[in-house]
């Protein structure tokens, strides 16, 4: 649940950098998603196309505050968003490093102390960091999302043990995985250790068929979350025989 | 008198907000607002002034991840 609203689908796309609006169309069918995000930008040639796509999707849309470096800035982009989209959901970014984008964490949990405070259902893009998440919650967010690598990196899950401990501390809030997945099994295994979703848009639109990929990328979430809630089995440290020992003939 | 619109030097004749919208041809349902660095409300723009050296933004829709 998200804000109350449950989804059928568990992967949020994102609709940046496809080769062109045909494959975007495309590619958010055959992910099935029920989630895309969005961004606002200075006036362009395309934003009546952009907005027919939004509209035919059917999708719910999470607006982005991506590229803001200041708790102000992110905040005057949600409220824009707001209007433009007439939702309260916000993806919020407050980024602290050109090069890593990686979130400022002060700046984030101001920006979502006002937002929240202003009405806003907060969908912060965080680290697995456990007392920024608790800030976070605090101010009242009500999902959190840890990044899983930087922004368009394909690494995967960068701290697997960082995230799994965040999972454990936060049994109850919704965590999404934003950021860094690069391959299905990178989603896949996300969703295998309980986490409510991921969100990623680079894995899909720049692989070689985005189409073909994003209906990977619903496959491996969908066997995630089945695997997840099937109970996998516990890792041990050694060997042990599958086949009983028990009536085995002496041979030898 | 020159204002700033989405980053450039802009020479108008606009006395508000919403008449530098229809002067530049924005259809204000699309766009989203701001009047140096903070959000202006749809329903609010006849009403905001602009004055010389105003930094402005006008937002629409675009590709995110």
């Amino acid at each position: 649940m998200f804000y109350g609203i449950e989804l059928t689908s568990r992967l949020m796309l994102g609709t940046a950098q496809y080769p062109s609006p045909a494959v975007l169309r495309e590619a958010i069918a055959a992910s099935g998603t029920d989630v895309i995000t969005v961004s606002l930008r200075r006036e362009g040639p395309d934003g009546a196309a952009f907005r027919q796509i939004l509209a035919d999707s059917g999708c719910r849309i999470l607006p982005n505050t991506a590229g803001c470096h200041t708790a102000r800035e992110a905040i005057t982009t949600a409220r824009m968003a707001r209007e433009l989209f007439g939702t309260t959901w916000i993806k919020l970014e407050v980024i602290g490093h050109a090069d890593t984008l990686q979130p400022d964490p002060f700046a984030l949990v101001e920006a979502a102390r006002v937002l929240c405070a202003d009405g806003f259902e907060v969908f912060p893009y965080t680290t697995e960091d456990l007392i920024l998440g608790e800030k976070l919650v605090e101010v009242g967010c009500r999902v959190l999302m840890p990044w899983g690598a930087p922004i368009g990196s394909g690494q995967g899950l960068r701290n697997v043990e960082g995230l799994r401990a965040m999972r454990a501390h936060f049994p109850d809030v919704p965590l999404v995985i934003d950021a860094g997945i690069g391959a299905p099994s990178d989603a896949a295994r996300a969703m295998e250790m309980g986490f409510d979703a991921v969100l990623l848009n680079t894995a899909v639109a720049r692989a070689d068929d985005p189409v073909a990929m994003a209906a990977a990328f619903a496959r491996a979430v969908e066997a995630g979350r089945m695997a997840h809630t099937a109970g996998l089995m516990p890792r041990r440290d050694m060997a042990q025989p599958s086949t009983p020992v028990f009536g085995m003939a002496e041979l030898g | 008198m020159r204002i700033e619109l989405n980053g450039r030097l802009t020479e108008t004749e606009a006395p508000t907000l919403s008449a530098l919208l229809a002067e530049r041809g924005h259809d204000p349902a699309c766009v989203a607002t701001a009047l140096n660095g903070d959000f202006v409300p749809r329903e609010a723009r006849e009403a905001t002034p602009l004055h010389p050296g105003d930094r402005v933004e006008v937002l629409r829709p675009m590709q995110g991840g």
